[in-house]
């Protein structure tokens, strides 16, 4: 496919429609995907995520100026939520990030989640094999700024940063289930304000609580983003962290994990939008009067539903969503 | 069945810092089912240029109060030509002449929207221009 070829020789435009292409499900994402999987697996991918208003997209843009400094190229894809009730998004990641603008060596791509829930956009993981087979060293993934169930990063990044920031809850609110358990690194922006050391403490004290039995112990380092202050130690802890993976074998254990759960994806992704499509004809709308009706069970309806699959005629498995 | 969006980059170029108006039309579209990439104020022609080939944008919304318009417009005209990504459409808003226009009109850029201009007419002639295109 030509657009293909010319990503795989550096054209941004090329890139840029791709993963275009890839995020609407557009006919030739297919193919698209299919080609460029053989170029990927050698970009390095770190996620930052965290709660809104902590910081994410200035420290994004300062660890990628320390990468660029360093003769790495980066791909950025910020993300950004999609109203449930029209569909629209404001994608104001790049905002803080206008100086890696016109650098040849930075990609920065914003998406918006489209209806989907975890914290990534529907098309994230596709849009990463383009950015990986663009030829980008690393390709940062700074999510949904959001609360503690948006963990859809761990299927998808080799280094999670999570970045908290001083005064937005105690020690039982860092020991609770979710984010601060997917944390490979802990930095708390911001670190000017005051509580910053306080809560430094009850973050080490609740990893401790959390990680005794793991060999990682994620550190928690203090960043000012704004004024650059911590960036050096954070791309310290970083490439720390993934010798850590390499040196313990962890780096392909986890590749192949996500492997597994990315096939699971696109496989659930394929049954969904088939059923979607399904469900609007007629007889599936007599199974969803009986619901109505209290005459059978939604998942008696569902098992149904589930039966027809395998009589019907073999359908084309093209990709088609409802739109929003 | 594709899940296409509108995408559309709002920008103000120059050194333009008030940027109400540009967030205003921002919620607009966004409201009615667009992207919108927001970069904010004191964008250069070359950011505008390369943000709207990163993001593969529809089209790009130019919002300008001071002026500048004149020389800024036709700059970021000549760059859209240059990098070779004339099917974006164009528009621009903000506090623009109408003796400015036609000059504005030749350089490419598509239509104006004045004050006065209704949110629903700027959303419409976009949704009609990027659907008639696509």
């Amino acid at each position: 496919m030509e657009l293909v070829e010319q990503l795989l020789e550096g054209d941004r435009k090329a890139c840029a429609k791709l993963i275009t292409i890839v995020e609407n499900c557009a006919p030739e994402a297919e193919e698209v995907l299919s080609e460029i999987y053989p170029h990927t697996g050698k970009a390095y991918i770190i996620g930052v995520t965290g709660p809104p208003g902590v910081g994410k997209s200035t420290l994004v843009d300062k660890i990628t100026k320390e990468l660029r400094n360093r003769g790495k190229t980066v791909g950025i894809i910020g993300i950004d939520p999609s109203s449930p009730f029209t569909g629209g998004a404001i994608l104001g990641d790049r905002i803080r990030m206008q100086d890696r603008c016109t650098d040849e060596g930075v990609f920065i791509r914003s998406m918006a989640t489209r209806g989907h829930l975890g914290g990534l956009a529907r098309a994230t993981i596709d849009a990463v094999k383009v950015l990986d087979a663009f030829g980008k060293d690393f390709i940062i993934i700074e999510t949904v700024g959001a609360g503690q169930a948006e963990v859809d990063i761990v299927r998808v990044a080799d280094t999670i940063i999570v970045i908290m920031a001083p005064g937005l809850g105690d020690e039982i609110q860092a020991i609770k289930a979710g984010i601060l358990e997917i944390a490979d690194i802990i930095a708390v922006n911001k670190a000017d304000l005051p509580g910053s050391d306080k809560t430094m403490i009850q973050l080490e004290s609740a990893m401790r609580l959390n990680q005794s039995e793991k060999a990682w112990r994620p550190p928690v380092i203090k960043t000012i983003a704004e004024t650059n202050t911590g960036t050096a130690e954070l791309l310290s802890a970083i490439e720390k962290h993934e010798k850590y993976l390499r040196d313990t074998d962890l780096f392909e254990e986890n590749r192949k994990q996500r492997c597994r759960s990315e096939i699971l994806e696109y496989v659930n992704r394929k049954l969904s939008d088939y059923i979607m499509k399904k469900l609007e004809r007629e007889e599936i709308e007599k199974i969803v009067e009986e619901v109505v009706e209290r005459k059978i069970a939604p998942n008696i309806a569902a098992n149904k539903i589930f039966a027809t699959i395998g009589e019907s005629k073999r359908e084309e498995k093209t990709c088609s969503i409802k739109k929003m | 069945m594709k899940m296409e969006k509108i995408r559309i980059l709002v920008a103000k170029p120059g050194l333009d810092g008030h940027d109400r108006g540009a967030k205003v039309i921002s919620r607009a579209f966004r409201d009615a089912g667009f992207e919108v990439i927001y970069t904010g104020v004191r964008q250069t022609p070359e950011q505008i240029v390369e943000t709207a080939i990163q993001e593969d944008v529809d089209a790009i919304g130019l919002s300008i109060l001071s002026g500048a318009h004149v020389r800024l417009f036709p700059r970021i005209m000549e760059l859209v030509k240059e990098k070779g990504i004339t099917d974006v459409l164009v528009v621009g808003g903000g506090i623009i002449p109408d003796e400015d226009i036609p000059a504005l009109k030749q350089a490419g850029i598509a239509a104006i929207f004045g004050p006065g201009t209704t949110l629903t007419t700027a959303v419409q002639f976009i949704k009609d221009k990027v659907r008639k295109a696509k």
